[in-house]
């Protein structure tokens, strides 16, 4: 019996939307047939991971233009999930950002670090006239 | 964002009366304190009570806080976090700069 799961949603490129897919992604968590961990912390992790993408996809890589929109792609299955945000910017160095140092009192610069603190494999890579944040977990 | 203000003599209570503190709402904070600064309010408690999420934005938005008090020579404090976020606190780090208190009452009594 399958246990693949794959959702496809595209929003307006507007901070609104961040609670309704920080919610799909907690509800996931909840769902997932054989996940063995602690379902409430990965459902917190998720809801993160997806609000801190989004929000850098919206806010920084489609500069807020609230014409544009942002798709996002979730895969899970047994092994693992993977979650995939598309935005319309430039691109920039991700692996860069994820190793600058952020002191206790900056105000900024802990979205791309929490992404690589809570998952296991990060990229960012130039797809069509944008890019994709693609984010992979095992979940085993 | 909903936020109910309570003024007990030199301290203003701000209470977060909303589930998530994310890129969307929290600037909204930023301001309303930036507002309270402006009228030398700057001993400020932050209720966190309702809130179950918090993101780096909502993060910047009480280290913000934190900076502006401190730089007025006021301060900043957290109290009522739900296990969620305390975690997330503590995931990122700047639990190391707030000062974090279980009640409301606790948060009062040390100014």
């Amino acid at each position: 019996m399958s246990s693949q799961i794959d959702i496809d949603i595209t929003v307006p490129n507007q901070t609104r939307y961040l609670g309704m897919i920080g919610k799909i992604g907690e509800s996931l968590a909840y769902t997932l047939g054989n996940y063995q961990g602690d379902r409430e912390e990965l459902a917190y992790h998720l809801n993160l991971v997806l609000t801190e993408a989004m929000a850098n996809a919206i806010c920084h890589a489609n500069a807020c233009d609230p014409t544009k929109e942002v798709k996002v792609s979730i895969s899970a299955s047994d092994k693992s999930l993977i979650i995939r945000v598309f935005d319309h910017g430039q691109g920039f160095d991700i692996q860069q950002l994820s190793k600058e140092k952020v002191k206790d009192t900056d105000e900024g610069g802990r979205g791309v670090q929490i992404i690589f603190k809570l998952m296991d494999q990060v990229q960012y890579l130039k797809k069509g006239s944008g890019h994709v944040l693609e984010m992979i977990k095992h979940l085993h | 964002m909903q936020l109910n203000i309570v003024e007990q003599g030199e301290v203003v209570k701000i209470e977060i009366q909303e589930e998530r503190m994310d890129a969307h709402n929290s600037g909204d904070l930023k301001e309303k304190m930036l507002q309270l600064f402006d009228d030398g309010k700057c001993n400020l408690i932050i209720d966190l009570s309702d809130v179950r999420f918090v993101d780096s934005s909502g993060l910047g938005a009480l280290v913000s806080g934190f900076k502006n008090a401190s730089a007025r020579e006021g301060s900043l404090k957290l109290c009522c976090l739900q296990p969620q976020v305390r975690s997330m606190f503590e995931l990122t780090r700047p639990h190391r700069v707030f000062e974090i208190f279980t009640t409301v009452e606790e948060a009062m009594e040390s100014y």
